[in-house]
């Protein structure tokens, strides 16, 4: 390929492209870096006076830090939920037929694709209605609407991909289903359990609409503490970059293990 | 594969379908029961047939948002699957800088999206982002709170920094599952490099960028979050889409029967892309012979 096309060619609009996507995240990490008075003040490509003092802010006001901690016991709960019911439904669909399976299955797409804004007043008053508004649950059964189908579709895809007579096999060898879906089953497909718990960990936590309207003070999530930092002394620039940069980690720290998936989890398991 | 018939199987579709239900069934069935109703508060209901969704096909609001919501969409179709096939076919194919290119196209897909806004927001700025500084150090009147078409350019560019990857990855996964004897063939038969792109590059593809169109096309209609931090819909309305308004309508001025109305219509729709989405996977599903 390389070859054909030249490689300086190639990597001139490699660099260009990348470079394209990095500069505002640059930008962003500058300002985290800098003091109000800096960004304000004077105008430069690095941080003249380097300071962590906005991390500080943010890593010891728990109007903040509870914050990341509230985002993140929803998206864990949302994670477990996911898998727990999508894994015996996604083998049923890969290995068996049954009346209604086809509707079954575009049904659960159309959810993937509905629109959160939709949602997101019934929401308030079903979860409001059942004592539930304010709490982590609510947001975590709330992003099922969009993380289960997903989790179903990216397994079923990694599923379809195990050869059916192993399941015959173990069957006539007298394994239990449950048995042989713990013990074989779950080992074989390892790879797709771990890049459908990332997706779902990434949708829930990427998610603002649907986990701000639920929520007040006790869960209120770091994607909505964010977007209230104008404050009556105007904008807390340098806290409110330092906050985006904290929230972009965990992605940046596991997105090594799934680069090979990333196309295939974002298609829904299918590519 | 051949699947066997076995209706048992539901059981163990049964969780899936209880949570879905609980959370897409019950929040619907209440939408449904808005868009028919009025209401006085006190929570006293009348039955208002049809009217709600006469009213709304009808308002030019919702025609407006949806004529901006078209017009945002078939722009970022415009520009990200090209760019994204063309940035696909520069990626290096394998070894160390493949996977460092995979690495970094991707982190811009797994930032939260109201931090996308809020990056962006920030690099726009005139006093204090890098972009927005230049283009007036250049001589640029550039701002993109009070001017629409600024505000437009940066909403699409910021669309563009976000998801161009995702149609360059699914692309690029495509392009990784052409033989090389693909290759050699035509370079026996001394093919060009557009004819190499035209008949077995893209044919090979299009499944793939099917399927990464329609992801886009969704993604982009129902935008809410990146453009409400940026520009909360303003300057106006210049940049209220369909979500924004339908939140603004339904949050905000609390009218529950149109913003009902509206909410069914623009599930319609949805549903109506899901389908030939759901279409394109099954045909590529039974292709692939799997």
């Amino acid at each position: 390929m390389n070859k054909r096309l030249g490689i300086n060619g190639s990597t001139f609009v490699m660099g260009l492209y990348l470079l394209f996507l990095l500069l505002p995240i640059y930008w962003l990490l500058n300002m985290s870096l800098k003091t109000n008075q800096e960004i304000l003040g004077s105008f430069s490509l690095w941080p003249q006076d380097l300071t962590f003092a906005n991390y500080v802010v943010i890593l010891t006001d728990a109007s903040w830090y509870m914050g990341y901690v509230n985002s993140l016991i929803y998206v864990v709960m949302n994670t477990v939920i996911s898998l727990a019911v999508a894994l015996p439904a996604a083998y049923a669909f890969s290995r068996y037929s049954f009346m209604g399976d086809k509707h079954l299955f575009f049904w659960l797409l159309t959810n993937r694709m509905a629109p959160p804004a939709v949602f997101a007043l019934p929401f308030f008053q079903l979860y409001s209605s059942v004592g539930l508004f304010d709490t982590h649950i609510a947001v975590a059964l709330a992003h099922c609407l969009f993380n289960v189908p997903l989790a179903v579709w990216i397994l079923e895809g990694f599923m379809r991909g195990v050869p059916k007579e192993i399941d015959e096999t173990a069957y006539i060898d007298g394994y239990s289903f449950p048995r042989f879906f713990i013990r074989i089953f779950t080992p074989l497909i390892a790879s797709g359990i771990g890049v459908a718990a990332f997706f779902c960990f990434m949708f829930s936590w990427v998610e603002l609409l649907l986990s701000r309207t639920l929520t007040a003070v006790d869960a209120k999530p770091i994607a909505a503490t964010m977007t209230r930092t104008v404050s009556a002394s105007g904008m807390d620039w340098g806290v409110l970059a330092a906050a985006g940069i904290l929230t972009i980690v965990p992605g940046a720290l596991v997105i090594y293990f799934v680069r090979n998936y990333i196309a295939k989890g974002f298609a829904l398991g299918r590519v | 594969m051949n699947k066997t018939v076995n209706q048992k199987a539901w059981f163990l579709v049964l969780p899936v379908l209880i949570l879905v239900a609980f959370s897409a069934v019950i929040p619907l069935m209440t939408v449904v029961n808005y868009s028919v109703q009025d209401t006085f508060g006190n929570n006293q209901f009348f039955w208002a047939g049809l009217e709600w969704f006469d009213e709304m096909l009808h308002s030019e609001r919702m025609w407006d948002a949806l004529g901006r919501q078209l017009l945002f969409s078939g722009i970022i179709l415009a520009i990200e699957v090209p760019l994204g096939i063309f940035i696909a076919l520069n990626m290096p194919k394998r070894g160390f800088w493949a996977s460092f290119c995979l690495v970094l196209m991707s982190l811009p897909l797994l930032i939260p999206w109201n931090v996308v806004g809020t990056i962006w927001q920030i690099f726009g700025r005139v006093d204090i982002g890098l972009l927005g500084y230049t283009l007036d150090k250049i001589g640029i009147s550039y701002n993109y709170t009070q001017d629409i078409f600024a505000a437009w350019v940066t909403v699409i560019v910021m669309d563009v920094w976000h998801w161009t990857s995702l149609v360059a990855l699914l692309a690029y996964a495509g392009l990784q599952s052409i033989p090389d004897a693909y290759y050699q063939a035509a370079k026996i038969d001394q093919a060009s490099r557009w004819a190499v792109f035209r008949y077995i590059e893209l044919p090979k593809m299009a499944g793939v960028l099917m399927i990464a169109i329609l992801l886009r096309f969704m993604d982009s209609f129902m935008i809410y979050t990146e453009p409400f931090v940026v520009t909360g819909g303003g300057p106006g309305n210049a940049t209220t889409f369909l979500s924004i308004d339908l939140v603004k309508m339904a949050i905000g001025q609390f009218d529950l029967g149109p913003a009902a109305a509206f909410s069914l219509m623009y599930f319609l729709v949805i549903m109506l892309i899901s389908w030939v989405f759901y279409t394109v996977m099954t045909t590529m599903d039974k292709r692939d012979g799997v």
